[in-house]
């Protein structure tokens, strides 16, 4: 391993010398129940080698069977990528040798993969504010994980330096889709966001289709960004490297910044940049080389005989075309423009976790500015103490918009609003129910509301002098004891209204 | 051994269940039997490689308590068997005759060692094999060779000669081999006993050590037709842990061996597995069997099959890459034998050792081949070119099948040759297959049984009979006439002309 | 006719991570040169239009349910194990970052 750190060139000195073209491969990990290739569980943190077959172990005799449920994902990937589904396809073998990959091939797809020529449109910052950018999709295909490998010794914990290390195979075979852009070309200074903003798209696309955790830090979502300069559009692509271990969004960022960097010092001192895999290094913000190979692997692929092609039904590619869900991207534009909302106004809502409910809320009969009160005021309040997630709360969108109608109506004042709400988390029942139970309504005859009212004037002349004198704003101690006396069902306007009636005084 | 042990191991299959079922004998006994006899003879014939006396023994005394206890027992029930030593076995050693798995114990069962075990057949151990199912006469173990019972300076055949000479020494009635390119069948035809490769996908590869994926089936071995196909019908059948398994009923393979009816049936003499090349007493002894045939009301045709002439060449480039890549586990880190570990040298060098010790010329001689035909720049002209020959070879079995309902040919070329003879000739090693290749490739099915002494050495020559995809059944029935008429003629079955070990 | 020269034959053996003695090195190159001659027989007949057979018995979509299935323990998982720790094969150095 270099330990010497490589010349970097100023950012905007590279972009003035270079045109960047960048591809991402990004590794999915399907959050399926087992492996693509047998039974064996997928769940993470188990003891090591406790979830694991003959098949994921690769014991002689064993053989793949391949998982119905992956095979499904990976359409519903593709289709969300606006990608063309193969009519038939196969797996095939990547042949070669690491100890954390039992059979010492990997079961994949090459020539032939279930997903190729797609798109995801991506918001990136440019010169003139925000533009639509298509990055092109390669392919989509399956394969399965290794297992994971400790290296024991040496002084990081990491490969280099170690005496020997100590194998995991629970995660050898959990399903993988690997998703590969076509090159990016156009990007120029603003290749960094863009290749940020693509990773975060495409995340929040597998987020809506359920098919993955999709959480870098935890390696269910994994990027390796390739990057290579050349001097202009119009000549051929440079030498690209490849870098790895790129664990999250601002990674991939720097990543590409870095590289960029470090490239265009490589070339504007004579030399040639060299093919090659790098690794990302969070804490330090540089790239370093790999151990060069003496020379190229040769993966000899070759059709997997033990398993047999895959050709998706046509009719059953539609109906999961049919029931995509809609694109995040798309949807977030158009219900900012729906809602009237800012960027940053958005953003709240949907780093609350309450994008959906809210809009359910509102399709549910409720108005925009109550959904969103409710669920990103109490609510959240709420489900912060609990620590639990919005979407977790025993009260539906159905509810909560019942609840802000019957507020609208006058029915509930916010105060009883709040204990409605406390009575449906508590499960007592849908809103109508637990106001009927604890008797929440708002007072609407005024009868009850008159003989509180003379109550409290009997009870308080000195205010009622005030009021009368020329202080309305006093009027606030007399409504105040006629809500404490109604248990704060009254509608306090009506009060009011119905107060300075019997006074025959003018409010303010 | 006894009188009766002695008697007990000359039965067939079928007589050891009845005679179990009605009492007249318990599966202890039978099991004893052939443990005595694999004990006095085995020292010279080296069937075994493993002999499992307790397991066998436990194994038995168990159908005798389902007996006792009046609970139904199949039709194998307390029969012994032979397990070829390439299908895992949980806890007993399973080596595939290589020095690179010495004692391993796998965790988990074959399903066709699950399915034996549910039928209650007992197994006696694992039979001898060449390395990794490579080689036609079982000289390329790493655990020395096996002797043919008929003259114990030659081979029993490969790979599966351990399983055949067990049959042919009576150390068993049953055995299963494994077939990629003929390994059950010449074996069979050189020892003198029954042997059928199973339509591909007919029975389940999980837990056969694999060789060629798209070659390998397991297979049912025993002295007659009829005990081979009551195995058939035991092992074969859907399994869903093998992706290649065929998802639908196992043919009827036991009734059409107690038919044996060939009146009318039309067969066809494959032109190009003839002539020269063969040796003269198995082309009389074949003739003969086609006279035969003719004379049970069979009509004989000659047919031509002529990319059969290339099978050889397809063969020896498809099994090569697809074995290079299935043998990559073999590596030493997380089973077999590992060499080289000081704690100073590297994983890299590690696996490199380990391969280097544990695999035999044979095994590394076709790795090698089968990482050159896979390489970039080879893939299209080697093994792609080769996958098409196959196509060219299935079409020619279509053809022919238009015109008869099964085939025929010697089994192989020759009788068996003697140990040492041909092991450091491949190509006259890999002539041994040219008549079986050409099933394996297309997929379908063939049985090879014996039909007399090549009248120049005295030995054992076979007859193939191929039939169509999932058409075992004909197999059965065409193998049993002729195993009948033949067995009317000598007064009893080949194998009875066995020198006495 | 290509021949295959002992630095292709050491090629593969890398490839194939066969630690090959020099002797073996030269005893491979001609028995592969002579078996390769044979094989490139191949190339005589199969015209380009016909399609390869990769599967004898042609089949589609054989698929498994996505549901959890018993497997092995840890202990019989590292049963066959040459070295292991803690529950994990150990397994030497490894020096290449994959």
């Amino acid at each position: 391993m270099t330990t010497t750190t490589d010349d970097v060139i100023d950012f905007d000195e590279a972009l003035a010398a270079f045109d960047p073209v960048m591809g991402l491969e990004v590794h999915v990990e399907l959050s399926t129940n087992s492996k693509m290739f047998c039974g064996c569980p997928t769940e993470f943190g188990g003891e090591p080698n406790s979830q694991v077959c003959p098949v994921c172990l690769g014991l002689p005799g064993a053989l793949p069977a391949v998982n119905a449920m992956a095979v499904e994902a990976a359409i519903r990937i593709g289709l969300a990528l606006n990608c063309e589904v193969a009519s038939w396809c196969r797996f095939a073998r990547k042949n070669y040798f690491y100890p954390d990959m039992p059979k010492n091939f990997q079961t994949s797809q090459y020539d032939e993969p279930i997903c190729f020529n797609g798109y995801l449109d991506v918001e990136v910052p440019s010169a003139d504010g925000v533009r639509t950018v298509r990055i092109g999709i390669e392919r989509a295909h399956m394969e399965e994980d290794t297992g994971k490998a400790l290296h024991v010794g040496g002084s990081t914990g990491r490969i280099h330096g170690a005496d020997y290390s100590l194998v995991d195979y629970n995660r050898a075979g959990i399903p993988l889709i690997e998703i590969v852009t076509k090159p990016i070309e156009g990007g120029g200074r603003f290749s960094p966001e863009i290749a940020r903003a693509y990773v975060t798209a495409l995340r929040d696309v597998l987020r809506s289709l359920g098919v993955s955790d999709v959480r870098m830090e935890q390696g269910s979502l994994r990027c390796d960004v390739n990057l290579s300069l050349r001097r202009s559009p119009e000549v051929p692509f440079g030498t690209r490297s490849e870098t790895k271990n790129v664990n999250s969004l601002r990674s991939v960022e720097r990543a590409v910044r870095y590289e960029i960097g470090r490239q265009a010092a490589v070339l504007e001192s004579g030399g040639t940049v060299i093919q090659e895999t790098r690794h990302w290094h969070e804490d330090t913000g540089v790239t370093t080389s790999g151990r060069i190979k003496e020379e190229a692997e040769d993966y000899r692929y070759f059709p997997e005989p033990d398993l047999v092609p895959i050709a998706p039904d046509p009719a059953w590619v539609e109906q999961l075309r049919a029931t995509l869900p809609e694109n995040p991207g798309v949807r977030r534009t158009r219900l900012a423009t729906a809602w009237g909302l800012t960027d940053f106004e958005m953003d709240s809502v949907i780093n609350a976790g309450a994008l959906d409910l809210v809009e359910e809320t509102v399709a549910a009969g409720a108005d925009l500015v109550g959904a969103r009160k409710w669920w990103m005021g109490e609510l959240a309040r709420v489900a912060n103490d609990r620590g639990v997630d919005l979407v977790d709360l025993a009260i539906t969108p159905v509810q909560v918009a019942r609840i802000e109608v019957l507020v609208a109506e006058g029915a509930l004042n916010d105060k009883l609003a709040r204990q409605v709400i406390e009575g449906v988390l508590a499960g007592e029942g849908d809103p109508e129910e637990v106001i009927a139970s604890r008797g929440l309504a708002v007072v609407s005859d005024d009868g009850p509301l008159l003989a509180a009212i003379e109550d409290a004037v009997t009870a308080n002349p000195d205010v009622v002098e005030k009021i009368t004198g020329g202080k309305p704003q006093a009027a606030g101690v007399i409504v105040g004891a006629v809500m404490k006396a109604t248990r704060g069902q009254a509608d306090a306007a009506r009060v009011r209204a119905l107060l300075f009636d019997k006074l025959g005084v003018v409010d303010e | 051994m006894s009188a009766e042990g002695q008697h007990l191991t000359r039965l067939a299959a079928a007589d050891i269940a009845a005679a179990i079922a009605r009492g007249d004998v318990s599966a202890v006994e039978v099991a004893q039997a052939h443990l005595d006899r694999i004990a006095e003879v085995d020292q010279r014939v080296h069937a075994f490689l493993h002999v499992d006396a307790e397991g066998a023994l436990e194994a038995a005394a168990a159908i005798d308590a389902k007996r006792r206890a009046g609970e139904p027992l199949g039709p194998l029930a307390g029969v012994p068997l032979a397990l070829k030593d390439v299908m895992a076995m949980r806890g007993i050693p399973t080596t595939a005759g290589s020095k690179v798995l010495e004692g391993w114990r796998p965790p988990y069962d074959s399903t066709v060692v699950a399915r034996l075990r549910a039928a209650d057949v007992v197994i006696l151990g694992k039979t001898n094999m060449d390395e990794f199912a490579m080689g036609s006469s079982t000289e390329h173990s790493a655990y020395g060779p096996t002797h043919n019972p008929w003259d114990l300076d030659r081979i029993p055949g490969g790979s599966g000669g351990g399983s055949a000479a067990a049959l042919a020494s009576f150390e068993a009635p049953l055995a299963i081999g494994t077939d990629t390119g003929g390994s059950i069948r010449q074996p069979a035809a050189v020892t003198g006993t029954v042997g059928v490769k199973p339509t591909y996908g007919g029975v389940s590869r999980y837990g056969l050590v694999a060789l060629a994926s798209s070659l390998d089936q397991a297979g049912p071995c025993a002295r007659t037709v009829e005990d081979t196909a009551l195995l058939h019908a035991a092992i074969a059948g859907y399994d869903p842990r093998d992706s290649t398994s065929i998802n639908e009923p196992v043919p009827a393979v036991v009734e059409a061996a107690r038919r044996g009816d060939v009146r009318g049936l039309r067969v066809g003499l494959v032109k190009e597995l003839s002539g020269e090349g063969y040796q003269a007493g198995v082309t009389q002894r074949f003739t003969e069997a086609v006279d035969l045939l003719t004379s049970l009301g069979a009509e004989v045709v000659e047919v031509s099959c002529p990319h059969f002439d290339y099978a050889l060449a397809a063969y020896y480039l498809i099994l090569p890459s697809e074995a290079s890549s299935n043998l990559a586990r073999f590596d030493g880190m997380r089973f077999g034998v590992r060499v080289g570990d000081n704690g100073e040298r590297g994983v890299e060098e590690v696996m490199s050792l380990t391969r280097e010790a544990g695999f035999g010329a044979e095994v590394k001689r076709r790795i090698m081949i089968g990482t050159y035909a896979l390489s970039s720049g080879y893939y299209d002209a080697y093994y792609g070119q080769a996958q098409k020959v196959r196509t060219l070879i299935q079409r020619d079995f279509a053809a022919a099948f238009e015109k008869v309902d099964v085939l025929v040919s010697p089994t192989a070329p020759t009788t068996a040759f003697r140990i040492g003879e041909k092991v450091d000739d491949p190509i006259a090693m890999y002539l041994n297959d040219v008549a079986t290749i050409p099933v394996n490739l297309a997929g379908n099915c063939a049985m090879s049984l014996p039909i007399g002494l090549a009248p120049e050495d005295g030995l054992p020559v076979g007859l193939q009979i191929m039939a169509a995809a999932k058409a075992d059944a004909s197999l059965y029935n065409v193998g049993a006439a002729l195993e009948a008429a033949l067995r009317d003629r000598w007064g009893h079955l080949l194998i009875e002309e066995a020198p006495a070990l | 006719m290509p021949t295959i020269s002992r630095d292709e034959v050491a090629h593969l053996a890398r490839l194939a991570r066969l630690d090959l003695h020099d002797d073996e090195l030269d005893h491979y190159a001609s028995q592969l040169d002579v078996i390769l001659a044979s094989v490139a027989r191949v190339a005589e007949v199969a015209a380009a239009d016909v399609p390869a057979t990769s599967h004898p018995i042609p089949m589609n979509n054989v698929l498994r349910p996505d549901v959890v299935t018993p497997g092995l323990t840890s202990a019989e998982a590292l049963s066959g194990a040459p070295a292991s720790d803690e529950g994990r094969f150990r397994v030497p150095r490894i020096l290449d970052e994959e």
